[in-house]
């Protein structure tokens, strides 16, 4: 009888579940605001400054699901989700969205029933090492000591690298991306790994920058991404070809500053179809025409945004890389809009 | 024959000093610290272990940068002051993000009322804390906690009005019931029709009420809460709902009534045996699932149960430590004066009791409201590890190590410390034994 009753409640709660998940764009549209799970501590991707507003190259995504959803950046109530609580905070409908550099992966794609949407930055794990060591590749860290964040994927990639080049390492555990720099720069390990991008931002911040290298080497796939809740196709589709929307805005030139002469000008039928004045896109995904023209105008295109939080000019300075448009030899690639 | 003369001193010898190596610095340390050998040896490895530490860390702290933008700067300024190889403490970093460790993202216009929220906590548990103020100013201790949340999360003052007017309803009937139906039954019906009065009058009457007459201010998130405001918010709430929470599971778990005392027993066994974070994962991660999508149940509010939950169960146990130290004499003395239970818990037991076990108690909060930074681990900006997270995220401040640490540690430790001291005074206040 208890047992019934509470199989009950759970069913009955899970049905409420579905039907309310069902369409996360109404619930967003007459909510009035955006929920993004965001990550509170990666330099360059998510973070607030120092008055409390959110900033990074995820969060930017946010702001563009927000613009063309809801037609303004701001309507984005952030999340702060940490590594543990990010998938159920997704699942049980907390937020709409998740854009927390989590890599795409089939067990998550799969089995947790998410959809990753897209990949909005194409990272890897790396080496960095002190110049003095004498190693100009991975492949000659035979022996050393590594410092790896524990419980993370990293350390399985690691282990894999290692074992599949025949080379033995002695691992130093920390337990996250401070504790690891400040045990590299002491000198507990020869070499620190994690994510490249976050190689990139710990070496930028060292005292002695340039006497610390990272290895040409990446020894794992790590495709970042924003994903949403599996059976939403909808809503999928809004953050998905929002996010082309800023890819194929930087393929064809259309950035913050040219947008309204581009659109009142342009020629070209492709990006008329983008900015919405020609065809009916907005509609077929249940916006109104201007729903591109809103999320590239909010932070400028993927590049821009790139550019704007992690790029060359920023103290992170990642290059462009594999998230280089396709056409100037990277990964990043938006399919037609028609 | 000679005669001796008998020698017989009249006076007193002046006593003498002892000799120098039984007295002064060199007798003490001849005695505390090279008694022996073995002594000998772990007082030298103790001075040069505090020798080391010192070297270190009084450069360190001599060297301390209080005004630069970013951690970068501030080694920069210490490379030129003190030499390119000098280490020291970056405070510049506590100088600019201070607001984030004490109000988290609470709104920067609005500061004045968690400031205002905290000073009137003071003025609140002033009077639980010294017996000697007047009694009367426990009223406004009363009132306190709904003046507090509508400081804290703003909103229209009617829905506080309105909550307090459920506790009104809970007391009327309470005392109309108490004399025919005695303490349980009448407390139990009290709160069905305080609850009733919550869940279906409440919402739509200060709705109204508003309607009428606006007393709005502006409203804050939960998720703008953060820093020591987050963690205070949490303790003292959980550290002055646990402490009646606890001694009821006491006085239950000790009940002759069978339902009451296993329920207590349950309770206070599957509390103990669980971990607090798996609680807090329940709170943020397993709730969500159970509540119908939408619902906005306060992710804090959620928190707070929970820990209350949880200290009230290990007050439970300290408290039923004190009980089991008074002499079976106290319980029958109340008997014979034909006090009922109730009386007889209020009068003669619980004050002898509790005063017993102070120290018990006293330690059970200071262990709750450090355990309060465990909420980090569920999304929450505490102090220690999610304001230091943020502001580390923050490419100025990257690769700070041992500052927040420190900073926070002071702030814990200032607290903690005060708590600590204030029981060792209650203590001596009420010793009343003469051993």
């Amino acid at each position: 009888m208890k047992k019934s009753v509470f199989l009950g409640t759970l069913s009955a709660a899970a049905l409420f579940a579905g039907i309310a998940g069902a369409g996360t764009l109404e619930d967003v549209k007459a909510r009035g605001v955006l929920n993004c799970g965001v990550n509170v501590g990666l330099t360059g991707f998510g973070a607030p400054d120092a008055n409390g507003n959110y900033q990074g190259f995820d969060v930017a995504l946010c702001k563009a699901v927000a613009a063309a959803v809801l037609g303004d950046a701001s309507k984005v109530k952030y999340a702060p989700t940490t590594g543990e609580t990010r998938f159920t905070a997704l699942a049980s409908g907390e937020v709409d969205v998740l854009i927390r550099n989590s890599t795409w992966t089939f067990s998550r794609d799969v089995d947790l029933k998410f959809d990753f949407v897209g990949v909005n930055y194409y990272d890897g794990q790396g080496f960095m090492v002190k110049k003095d060591l004498g190693v100009s590749s991975a492949k000659e860290l035979d022996g050393a000591t590594v410092c790896i964040q524990t419980g993370t994927t990293t350390e399985l990639n690691l282990a894999d690298f290692f074992k599949a080049n025949n080379l033995t390492y002695t691992p130093v555990t920390v337990a996250d991306d401070s504790e690891g720099q400040r045990q590299y720069l002491a000198g507990a390990c020869d070499a620190y790994t994690t994510d490249a991008s976050g190689l990139a931002a710990s070496r930028a911040t060292m005292p002695d920058a340039d006497n610390h290298i990272i290895l040409p080497e990446i020894i794992s796939k790590e495709p970042l991404g924003p994903l949403v809740r599996h059976g939403d196709n909808v809503w999928g589709d809004v953050v998905r070809w929002t996010f082309f929307a800023l890819v194929a805005a930087e393929e064809y030139g259309v950035n913050k500053a040219n947008i309204e002469e581009v659109a009142s000008t342009t020629t070209n039928p492709e990006v008329k179809r983008l900015l919405g004045t020609e065809g009916d896109l907005g509609a077929m995904l249940g916006l109104d025409k201007e729903w591109a023209k809103r999320a590239i105008a909010a932070n400028g295109n993927y590049g821009e945004i790139f550019e704007a939080n992690i790029g060359s000019a920023t103290p992170i300075k990642l290059a462009r890389g594999l998230n280089a448009l396709w056409t100037q030899g990277g990964l990043q690639y938006a399919p037609p809009f028609r | 024959m000679t005669e001796f003369t008998p020698f017989v001193r009249k006076d007193m010898l002046e006593p003498r000093d002892p000799p120098g190596n039984q007295q002064g610095p060199i007798a003490w340390a001849r005695e505390n610290l090279f008694s022996g050998p073995m002594n000998t040896v772990l007082t030298l490895l103790g001075i040069l272990a505090v020798g080391w530490l010192a070297l270190h860390i009084i450069p360190w702290l001599m060297h301390s940068v209080w005004n630069a933008n970013s951690l970068s700067e501030c080694r920069a300024i210490i490379a030129q002051t003190w030499g390119p190889d000098a280490t020291g403490a970056c405070w510049a970093m506590v100088r600019e993000r201070w607001h984030q460790y004490v109000f988290g993202f609470y709104p920067m216009d609005l500061y004045w009322r968690p400031t205002l929220a905290f000073l009137l906590m003071l003025v609140a548990i002033a009077p639980v804390l010294y017996q000697s103020l007047p009694r009367k100013m426990m009223w406004f201790t009363a009132l306190y906690p709904f003046i507090c949340y509508w400081l804290l999360w703003g909103g229209t003052l009617w829905a506080p009005i309105v909550v307090l007017a459920g506790f009104g309803l809970f007391a009327l009937a309470f005392r109309f019931a108490a004399p025919k139906l005695g303490v349980p039954v009448s407390a139990g019906l009290g709160l069905l029709a305080a609850a009733v009065w919550w869940l279906f009058v409440q919402t739509p009457l200060s709705t109204a009420l508003n309607g009428i007459i606006p007393l709005s201010i502006r409203d804050v998130d939960s998720d703008q809460f953060g820093g020591f405001l987050l963690s205070i918010v949490i303790g003292i709430t959980a550290i002055s709902a646990s402490l009646p929470m606890g001694i009821l599971l006491a006085l239950g778990r000790k009940s002759d009534m069978l339902l009451v005392k296993s329920l207590s027993v349950m309770f206070i066994e599957f509390i103990r045996g669980v971990p607090l974070i798996t609680l807090l994962f329940t709170a943020s991660l397993l709730l969500q699932y159970f509540l119908p999508p939408g619902s906005n149940f306060d992710i804090i509010l959620r928190v707070i149960i929970l820990v209350t939950l949880f200290a009230a169960a290990y007050i439970a146990e300290v408290i039923r430590g004190g009980l089991a130290a008074l002499p079976r004499g106290q319980y029958e003395a109340a008997d014979a004066l034909g006090l009922d239970y109730w009386q007889a818990q209020r009068l003669i037991i619980m004050p002898q009791a509790l005063k017993i076990s102070i120290p018990g108690i006293v330690s059970s909060f200071i262990g709750l409201f450090k355990d309060t930074t465990l909420v980090a681990f569920v999304g929450l900006m505490d102090p220690l590890k999610g304001i230091t997270a943020v502001v580390r995220a923050d490419i100025n401040w990257k690769g700070i190590y041992w500052e927040p640490y420190i900073f926070a540690g002071t702030i814990f430790f200032l607290i903690c410390f005060g708590m600590s001291r204030y029981s060792m005074w209650l203590e001596r206040k009420l010793k009343t034994d003469h051993r």
